[in-house]
C-alpha cells in the first residue's frame, strides 16, 4: 500500500493529466490576471493570491493547443515546484487520485500532438489514461540546475 | 553547565571586538608608538581570551593568549613595534575571525591549525627577548583561568594624591586609613556583584573613600579579577580581612595601613601600572554580558536575587539592541498589510462620502505612515558597518600590487536599510579592487604624470533626498574612451553603427556591459570573469543605479545611487489603455502635455523641444505591447523621468493619482523580467505592475 503514489488530476483539452500531490499547494478558480510583457507567450500573467504575487502559465498555450476562453470549470493549480510558486491553468481539475506502481508506465518515446512533450509517465485508472506531467520541463525551468 | 546558550552572544561580542581589533590595527600601523592603541590590542585579545576561554574554544583562547603575551612586551617597550609584528597581529586577526565565523556557521572552530601563527608570536617573543620564558610556561593554564589578573599583583595602583586632608582627619579620630585589595575567584560569574557585595560588607563598619577602579566601573565590570578600595574605619587589619574573605568567591585579601609617606610614593608608582585598565579608553570591556563560568558555586544560588537584580539595573543601561531581522521583516509586512487596506478604504470613499469615513482614513493614513517611518528608521544600520572593511582590504591589496594607496572615507554615519547593508558589501569590494587594480598607477608611473606617489581613493556615502549616494573615486589614469571602445568592437558587444551614436559618456558605461573585463594582465584581483556587470546586475536588483564618469590621467569615478527603502515606495499610478502601472515617484521629473503636432522624428526616434532640450518620446503602451485601442489625442499626456542626466518622456493614456504601493516580487520564476521593477496590489485586489523607467533610459 505505501507505495501507492497520489497525484491531482485535471483536466486540459479533455485530456486527463496528472501531478505528483506533494509539488500542489492549492487549486484556485480563477482570479483577475494582469499581463507581463516580455514573457514566455505560455505566461498568462501574475495573480494576487492572498497578499503574494503569483506567476501564471497557461497549460493550453503550454501544451500549443487551440486556446478557449477560461470559464466557471478553469482551476488555477498553484504548485511549488524547488522554491518555484506557479499557478497552471487547466480547463478543470476533477478529483486526487491513488495510483499503483504497476498502473503506472513509462511514456512512449513518440512525439504527437498536444502536452506529450512534456509527460514522462502513463498512469491508468479505471480504463482512463492519466498523463503524468513533467514539472521541470513544463515550467521551462530544466536549465536551472545545470546551470 | 550549557554553553549553548551563549554561543550567540559570544559570537556577537567576539565580532564586534575583531571589528574594533581591526581598526586599532589599521591605526597602529600608522602610528606605532601610540601606547593607547597597544594597550587596546592588549585588552581586546584579553577580552576574546577571557570569552573564549570560558566557552572552551581553545584554539581562539592560544591564540589571543600569545597575543596578549606580545603585546605585553611591546606596550612596556620590551620589543619595538616592527612591521613584521602588526603583520603577524593582522594574521592573527584573520585567524581569529575565520574562527569566529568558522563558530557561526557550524558551532565548531574552524580546522585551522594555530600552532604554525603561536610560533610566529613565540618567535617575536624569544628572539627579542630570549629570558621572556614566563609568559609560555602559562599558556596551558589558559583556559582554566579566563580572567587571570594582568595588572601587577604586588603593587597597589590606586591614586592617592590628595588624600593627605583624609589622611589627616582619619588620625584626629583616631581611625584606621587602609588599602584593602581584594582578588575574586576568577570562576567568579558576577563580578560587579561580588564588588558590590565587598563594598556593601565594607560600609557596614566604616567609609569607603576611594576605589580603583572607580565604583562605576566596578558596576560596569570593568575590572580584572581584583580592585583596590581606600577604606577608613576602626576596624584593624585582620578583622578587615576576615569580613572580606567570608564572602563568597574572593580568592584573596591583601590589607595595608596607609602610612603618610605613602601618600607620596604610590602616587610616583602609579603612572605604569595605570595604564591597565585606564578608564578614559573606549569601553572595549563587557558592558552587560551574563558572563559564564566553568564552575557554578553553590554560593551562587544565595546571591542569585542580588545578582538578577544587578544585571536588570545593567541590562536598562544598554542602548542598542540587536533585533532579529526576520522579526523585522514580519512588522514590515504587516504594515504593507495596513497600506494596502488603508488603499483599499479610500475607494470605498468615493462611492460614500461621508465625513467620519475621511476622518478615520485621515487617522489611519496618519497611523500607516509613522509605523513606516519608524519601521524603517529599525531597520537602518550606518553604512559603517560596511566601510570599515575596507582600510584592511586597501592596505592588503595596496601592499600586494607595490603601489601605496591612501583610503579616504566620509559618510559613513549615513544610514541604509539593512538588506542594503548586507548586498552592498560586494559590489563595493569589487569597486575599490578596480580602482586600486586598474584605476591608480605604479608609483613610477605617477611621478612621470607629476602627481603624488601616493594615490587616493576616497569612498564616501551621503544621502541625497529619497536616495543614498555611494562614491568610488580614484585619482588614477581614468577610463580611456578609445580603449573601452576597442574591447568592446573585439568582444562584439556594440557594432560599428552603433559606435557612431555613442558619446564619451556612453562609451565609459559599456564596462558594464556582461563579458567585459579591461585587465591587460590577469592579476590575482581581476581576470575571473565577473566584471562589473555583476556590480550593476546587483545594484540594479536592490532598485539602484550605478555610473561611471571618468578623466583622462585624472581619474574616475564610480557613483551607486540607492533607494532608501525598499518595500514601500511613492508612485505615479497611470493608465495604459485598460491595464493600470505604476511609475516610482522619484524617478519622475515632472509631468506635462505636449501637442501631437510638436514631435518630430529624428533618427527614427520621437523627439519634441522641452525647455529648450530635445526630450526623447517613448510610447509607454508600446514598449510594454499594451493592446492599444485609441488613436493619439492631439494633447498627449506626458511623464518626464530621469535618471542622473538623462531624461526622457514617456506617453501615457491617462493620470490615475499619486499612491504609496508595497512592492511585491515577481517571484523567483520571473525573474529579469524586462523594463518591469515588480508589481503591487491594488486597493480592489488586482495586481499592478511596476514600470522601471531606469531600464527605458
Amino acid at each position: 500500500m505505501s507505495d501507492f503514489r497520489e497525484y491531482v488530476v485535471f483536466k486540459v483539452n479533455e485530456e486527463y493529466y496528472g501531478i505528483d500531490i506533494k509539488y500542489v499547494e492549492n487549486i484556485e478558480k480563477m482570479l483577475p490576471i494582469t499581463r507581463v510583457p516580455y514573457t514566455d507567450q505560455y505566461v498568462e500573467g501574475v495573480v494576487n493570491l492572498r497578499g503574494n504575487v503569483i506567476p501564471v502559465i497557461d497549460l493550453r498555450k503550454r501544451f500549443e493547443l487551440s486556446r478557449e476562453d477560461f470559464d466557471d470549470e478553469s482551476r488555477i493549480i498553484i504548485v511549488n515546484f524547488k522554491e518555484y510558486a506557479v499557478g497552471m491553468i487547466a480547463d478543470s481539475s476533477s478529483e486526487v487520485l491513488q495510483l499503483d506502481p504497476e498502473d503506472i508506465d513509462p511514456a512512449p518515446s513518440v512525439r504527437g500532438s498536444g502536452g506529450e512533450e512534456f509527460v514522462y509517465e502513463i498512469g491508468k485508472n479505471e480504463g482512463r489514461i492519466i498523463m503524468l506531467i513533467d514539472l521541470q520541463k513544463v515550467l521551462g525551468v530544466e536549465n536551472i540546475e545545470t546551470q | 553547565m550549557d554553553m549553548s546558550q551563549y554561543l550567540e552572544i559570544f559570537i556577537d561580542e567576539s565580532k564586534e571586538h575583531l571589528q574594533h581589533m581591526n581598526q586599532i590595527l589599521l591605526d597602529l600601523e600608522n602610528t606605532p608608538e601610540d601606547l593607547n592603541l597597544l594597550n587596546e590590542i592588549f585588552r581586546v585579545a584579553h577580552t576574546i581570551k577571557g570569552m573564549a576561554g570560558t566557552m572552551g574554544f581553545t584554539k581562539v583562547a592560544n591564540v589571543t593568549h600569545e597575543m596578549e603575551n606580545v603585546m605585553h612586551k611591546v606596550r612596556n617597550g620590551e620589543i619595538p613595534v616592527t612591521t613584521h609584528i602588526v603583520d603577524v597581529l593582522f594574521e592573527c586577526f584573520d585567524t581569529l575571525e575565520e574562527h569566529i565565523n568558522s563558530l557561526e556557521s557550524t558551532g565548531q572552530e574552524s580546522d585551522l591549525d594555530p600552532v604554525p601563527l603561536v610560533n610566529k608570536l613565540k618567535a617575536i617573543l624569544e628572539n627579542k627577548q630570549p629570558e621572556a620564558s614566563k609568559p609560555e610556561e602559562e599558556a596551558p593554564e589558559v583556559v582554566e583561568e579566563p580572567t587571570a589578573p594582568t595588572a601587577s599583583e604586588e603593587g597597589f595602583s590606586l591614586d592617592l594624591t590628595g588624600l593627605e586632608n583624609v589622611f589627616m582627619k582619619a588620625k584626629e579620630q583616631a581611625l584606621h586609613l587602609q588599602m584593602i585589595k581584594v582578588t575574586l575567584d576568577p570562576g567568579c560569574m558576577l563580578k560587579a556583584a561580588r564588588a558590590f557585595i565587598v563594598f556593601n560588607t565594607l560600609e557596614q563598619f566604616g567609609e569607603v573613600i576611594k576605589s580603583h577602579p572607580t565604583a562605576e566601573e566596578i558596576e560596569d565590570e570593568k575590572f580584572e579579577s581584583s580592585f583596590e578600595i581606600l577604606f577608613v574605619s576602626n576596624m584593624d587589619k585582620d578583622s578587615i580581612q576576615h569580613e572580606i574573605l567570608n564572602i563568597s568567591e574572593v580568592a584573596d585579601v591583601q590589607v595595608n595601613d596607609v602610612e603618610r609617606e605613602d601618600l607620596g610614593e604610590v602616587v610616583e608608582e602609579l603612572a605604569p601600572a595605570e595604564d591597565a585598565p585606564a578608564p578614559d579608553v573606549a569601553p572595549v570591556a563587557t558592558p552587560s554580558r551574563p558572563e559564564p563560568a566553568p564552575v557554578v558555586r553553590k554560593a551562587k544560588k544565595a546571591d542569585s536575587a542580588q545578582d538578577q537584580a544587578k544585571q536588570k539595573e545593567r541590562a536598562k543601561q544598554s542602548k542598542t539592541v540587536r533585533v532579529d531581522i526576520d522579526r523585522l521583516d514580519n512588522l514590515m509586512n504587516l504594515v504593507s498589510e495596513l497600506i494596502i487596506i488603508k488603499t483599499r478604504l479610500e475607494d470605498h470613499d468615493t462611492a460614500d462620502n461621508r465625513q467620519n469615513m475621511n476622518e478615520a482614513i485621515e487617522y489611519l493614513e496618519r497611523i500607516t505612515t509613522s509605523l513606516h517611518d519608524a519601521v524603517m528608521k529599525v531597520r537602518m544600520v550606518p553604512v559603517e558597518r560596511t566601510f570599515n572593511r575596507f582600510p584592511r582590504m586597501v592596505r592588503d591589496l595596496s601592499k600586494d600590487l607595490g603601489k601605496n594607496i591612501k583610503l579616504i572615507m566620509s559618510g559613513e554615519e549615513t544610514e541604509v536599510d539593512r538588506t542594503v547593508i548586507d548586498e552592498i558589501g560586494d559590489p563595493l569590494i569589487h569597486l575599490i579592487r578596480n580602482s586600486i587594480d586598474h584605476g591608480i598607477e605604479s608609483p613610477e608611473v605617477r611621478e612621470q604624470r607629476g602627481k603624488a606617489e601616493q594615490g587616493t581613493v576616497a569612498l564616501r556615502a551621503y544621502p541625497d533626498g529619497n536616495t543614498v549616494v555611494i562614491e568610488v573615486e580614484d585619482d588614477g589614469g581614468g577610463i580611456i574612451p578609445d580603449k573601452i571602445l576597442k574591447i568592446a568592437l573585439d568582444k562584439q558587444l556594440v557594432t560599428d553603427r552603433e559606435v557612431e551614436m555613442m558619446s564619451d559618456h556612453d562609451i565609459i558605461n559599456l564596462l558594464f556591459k556582461p563579458g567585459f573585463s579591461t585587465a591587460e594582465e590577469i592579476t590575482d584581483l581581476s581576470g575571473r570573469g565577473v566584471g562589473l556587470d555583476v556590480v550593476k546586475s546587483k545594484i540594479e536588483s536592490l532598485n539602484g543605479t550605478v555610473e561611471v564618469s571618468s578623466e583622462e590621467e585624472k581619474g574616475s569615478k564610480f557613483t551607486i545611487r540607492l533607494p532608501l527603502t525598499l518595500a514601500i515606495i511613492q508612485a505615479l499610478m497611470v493608465n495604459l489603455a485598460e491595464e493600470k502601472y505604476a511609475l516610482p515617484l522619484n524617478n519622475i521629473k515632472e509631468i506635462t502635455t505636449i501637442e501631437k503636432k510638436a514631435i518630430s522624428m529624428v533618427q527614427n526616434q520621437e523627439v519634441v523641444l522641452y525647455r529648450n532640450k530635445t526630450l526623447p518620446i517613448l510610447r509607454l503602451g508600446n514598449l510594454l505591447d499594451v493592446k492599444q485601442t485609441a488613436e493619439d489625442k492631439e494633447e498627449m499626456i506626458v511623464v518626464i523621468v530621469r535618471k542622473g542626466e538623462q531624461e526622457a518622456g514617456l506617453v501615457v493614456d491617462s493620470l490615475i493619482g499619486q499612491q504609496e504601493i508595497v512592492i511585491k516580487s515577481l517571484g523567483k520564476y520571473l525573474t529579469g523580467v524586462k523594463i518591469i521593477a515588480g508589481a503591487t496590489i491594488l486597493g480592489n485586489g488586482s495586481v499592478a505592475l511596476i514600470v522601471d523607467p531606469n531600464q527605458l533610459l
